[in-house]
């Protein structure tokens, strides 16, 4: 490998009316190497890369970008672009009802204004596909491809417009763990073929894996770089340098939770899907919660876990839904999400900005919406009580804002979910079904949203945690549950389960 | 930290310094006529139907920047309803129910459509708008329906003598509903404010307090005065007051207020957090009949007549009121006392044009450039603040 130094950020300070997003960053990125860029939320990262592709243009920061030789004063993506620096964001640019030739070309199409070369653009699409090692027709539409194929055609795009370094902003947070492996197998072959990249990542074992250096970024300032061979590169490594301290425990310990009686039992639960009917994504599925009980459901992207749910939860997915539900030992009928929440069953959701939160609202009127009747007489709200309420909750989860009149929209992720969290603990469940609660959250915030899952089941309420990343429903569960394409699998004791047991029975059940 | 809340403080109170801005420049330009009591009396009384349109408008546009276009061709029917029922010497009660009726069937049949089969709003209601257009033009055949009951017009607020009371009594009124008014209101505000410090929470600055009660209450005691000075309290204010204050009431205090804003700030999460979406988009269109109805009473008081050109433009000035007056093109934003003053800043700025003769055509440029000035301040504000 050269140890030619294809981009260097020297000293950039960037700030923001009222705060230093950036302190005299450093980074140094060799050619032909990838290189990780860690940190907490809010530390920097997204800012930096900002910074380098031009959105944030010469000018708006103080410092020097040296690429390849010389030095860079870019004032939009467009230049970055031309001197091929190109970067895909964590959520995928791409138009779902364009073929795949369409959007790989969007904004860069080939032939002229007046007359594209549609012959042209799907003869290189196909090439590139083919390089990135995608096994479809570039005639095929977005929206009828998944997630992980969507992020490679995203990938393809980039290299169609002959990238040399590639920046990638968490490119594995919405797949799941074979296509993530795929990717960065991708990755390490383009490395091989030159090309050089940077990578956001929370996923600290997906870093270790694929990267040459690991740039730790913490409060804006560049904490450390470390390369592989010559540090040690290992997850607590990083994670001492992104949180500044020592971790010791990632998963927090629950001591004398005292796990009771069901709390809730499902029996030969199937949903169809609610417009192809005739097919099943939840098949025959049975299972029971216990209070005071935390119960991991474990599976891969598409297992149909989260439909599961949301069917649970007063139908809010899915057609032809039938089976039963029991609640401490009663059959329960729950048709709405109203009923569902009168008989204690609270869903938080997987996309908390989607579907979870009102971006718009204060944290204040977001935390008392699904339980409005806690806060009002007779449909009138008293405006002080929802806002003591909302101030209790504020500091019982440590939720990080300026006061609870602030926009949700205004926070960071970890905290947004907090404030996810709020909401339904206040409604007061005895039931809560935890949708990939830590999902794009940093080290810290994952560690506090892990104490609130113990705080509750202390008070002897059951927790269902869906969670695609292993670990974490290994340390958190008292019980595990495998899915996988609509059914259950598996079951393990939390204390017995093992990451290759999982694995195991998910690629069994695929076998059959 | 200082200058952002400085910048939210400007944000909040944007209209408000435009209203005195524009009253300002056309008073000076108008050589102090656009305060005249006549002018401040007719400036309420002509804007009545917007004020109610608009208010009811805000519910639609709440659940997600969805209009009803129809409403100019509502308030034309249910008048027509109106005159004809009047001319058919049936009392006014009887008249007024029904067409508060006829309002609400007419919102109920658009909110069907839209709330339980998902038509978009905006292809119900342009429907809804060729439907009542023309069947008013049916019933009334063309022509218009003179109003002559005497009583109707007055507790409508149309005709020569639509002012509450009589003689000099009348006068007196004002007076006294001023000064009750804004002693209600210092009262009310310092009893919420004191209430709120007992239980430990951060109230504004005392200065801050004072100025801006000091400053409402003079707003009150000033019209008061001015209606004084002319002929007395017009009648429409009673049913503006009712309006205002329920619609105001219901948005700001009550469940069923923030399930408007909750669905227009993210449907999605509405629906998981257990509210019932289709109810609410049912009763914003439902409500919005009504309001047309109430509309439609006033609407030919004023004129003293229920003609088939009636409500022509109407949905117009009762969408633009909304987004000058803050309400988001998207939904989930927006107060009823927000929209309130950009139906004044719009009535305002007819007014003052009028009065200095500026050609009708040309007031509809400037109208139209106001309310994209408005939008696009909305829009340039809040990509600075993210």
């Amino acid at each position: 490998m050269s140890e030619k130094i294809l981009l260097e950020m020297k000293n950039i300070t960037k700030v923001f009316p009222g705060v230093k997003a950036l302190d005299d960053v450093n980074l140094k990125v060799k050619e032909g190497s990838i290189h990780a860029l860690v940190g907490e939320n809010g530390a920097g990262k997204s800012t930096l890369m900002n910074v380098l592709s031009g959105i944030y243009p010469y000018g708006t920061y103080t410092g020097d970008i040296i690429y390849d030789g010389e030095e860079c004063r870019f004032s939009k993506i467009r230049d970055s672009e031309s001197k091929g620096i190109v970067i895909i964001h964590q959520e995928l640019a791409l138009v779902p009802y364009m073929t795949i030739g369409e959007n790989m070309f969007l904004g860069n199409e080939r032939g002229k204004a007046i007359a594209i070369d549609w012959t042209d653009t799907y003869v290189q699409a196909d090439k590139y596909l083919k390089v990135v090692g995608l096994n479809e027709s570039s005639h095929t539409l977005i929206k009828d491809i998944g997630v992980g194929k969507q992020q490679l055609v995203e990938i393809a795009k980039a290299l169609s417009k002959n990238a040399r370094l590639l920046i990638l902003d968490e490119p594995t947070s919405s797949l799941n763990e074979e296509d993530s492996r795929a990717l960065l197998d991708l990755l390490i072959r383009l490395k091989g073929e030159g090309l050089t990249s940077i990578i956001i990542s929370h996923k600290l074992n997906e870093v270790s894996y694929v990267a040459d250096d690991i740039t730790v970024i913490r409060d804006g300032h560049t904490i450390e770089t470390l390369v592989k061979g010559v540090d040690d590169i290992s997850e607590d490594r990083i994670i001492r340098g992104m949180v500044g301290r020592e971790m010791s425990d990632r998963f927090p310990k629950r001591h004398g939770v005292e796990i009771g009686d069901v709390a809730m039992e499902v029996k030969n639960w199937t949903v169809h899907h609610p417009v192809y009917t005739e097919r099943k994504i939840v098949d025959d599925v049975s299972f029971y919660v216990r209070k005071g009980e935390v119960l991991g459901i474990a599976g891969l992207m598409g297992a149909g876990r989260t439909e599961l749910s949301m069917s649970l939860f007063g139908r809010s997915y899915g057609s032809g839904i039938s089976g039963q539900v029991f609640i401490n030992g009663k059959e329960v009928k729950m048709h709405s999400c109203k009923s569902a929440i009168e008989h204690g069953l609270a869903y938080v959701t997987e996309d908390r900005k989607g579907n979870g939160l009102i971006l718009s609202n204060a944290i204040r009127t977001n935390t008392t919406l699904a339980n409005l009747k806690g806060v009002s007489n007779l449909g009138v709200i008293d405006a002080d009580k929802e806002y003591a309420v909302a101030e209790e909750y504020r500091e019982k989860l440590r939720t990080k804002c300026t006061g609870v009149e602030q926009f949700v929209g205004n926070l960071s992720g970890g905290n947004q979910q907090k404030v996810l969290l709020s909401k339904w603990m206040y409604a007061e469940p005895d039931v809560l079904i935890l949708d990939e609660p830590t999902r794009g959250i940093d080290v810290g915030a994952k560690y506090e949203i892990y104490n609130i899952i113990n705080a509750l089941v202390a008070e002897g309420k059951s927790v269902i945690m869906i969670s695609s990343e292993l670990p974490e429903i290994l340390g958190m569960s008292d019980r595990i549950y495998v899915m996988n394409e609509g059914r259950i699998v598996g079951e393990f004791k939390g204390s017995e389960a093992t990451q290759e047991g999982i694995m195991a029975a998910i690629i069994k059940s695929s076998n059959d | 930290m200082k200058n952002s809340k400085v910048l939210t403080y400007v944000q909040k109170y944007t209209m408000i310094g435009m209203l005195i801005l524009v009253v300002a420049a056309f008073s000076i330009a108008t050589k102090s006529k656009l305060l005249l009591p006549q002018n401040i009396s007719n400036l309420i009384s002509q804007n009545a139907y917007v004020f109610v349109l608009a208010t009811g408008m805000l519910l639609c546009i709440l659940t997600g920047g969805n209009i009803d276009l129809g409403v100019g061709s509502y308030v034309c029917f249910i008048g027509a309803i109106g005159g004809i029922m009047l001319r058919s010497h049936i009392g006014i009660v009887p008249t007024a129910l029904a067409m508060i009726a006829c309002g609400i069937l007419i919102g109920m049949w658009n909110a069907y459509w839209i709330a339980y089969v998902r038509v978009p709003p905006f292809i119900t209601t342009l429907s809804s708008m060729l439907v009542f257009r023309g069947l008013s033009n049916v019933l009334l055949q063309g022509k218009t329906i003179r109003i002559e009951n005497k009583t109707f017009l007055k507790i409508f607020g149309g005709g020569a003598n639509c002012y509450i009371g009589t003689g000099p009594f009348a006068k007196k009124l004002c007076l006294i509903v001023g000064i009750v008014a804004a002693v209600a209101f210092v009262l009310l505000t310092l009893r919420s404010r004191i209430s709120r410090q007992k239980k430990g929470f951060n109230v504004e600055s005392f200065l801050a307090y004072i100025i801006k009660t000091a400053a409402i209450a003079a707003v009150i005691i000033f019209i008061a005065w001015k209606f004084y000075k002319y002929k007395g309290l017009p009648t429409v204010l009673i049913w503006l007051a009712l309006v205002i204050g329920i619609y105001a009431y219901i948005t700001s205090k009550t469940t069923i207020g923030r399930h408007f804003y909750a669905v227009g700030g993210n449907e999605k999460a509405a629906k998981l957090s257990g509210i019932n979406t289709n109810r609410v988009y049912f009763l914003a269109y439902t409500s919005m009949g009504m309001l047309a109805g109430l509309s439609a009473l006033l609407v030919i008081a004023r004129f003293a007549a229920a003609s088939p050109q009636a409500g022509d433009g109407y949905e117009l000035d009762a969408i633009g009121s909304c987004f000058i007056g803050g309400a988001s093109a998207y939904g989930g934003i927006g107060t009823v006392p927000g929209v309130i003053i950009g139906a004044l800043l719009m009535g305002v700025i007819n007014m003052g044009m009028s009065i200095l003769g500026v050609d009708i055509n040309w007031q509809k440029v400037v109208k139209g450039l106001v309310l994209l000035a408005a939008v696009i301040f909305d829009v340039v504000s809040k990509k600075k603040n993210s």
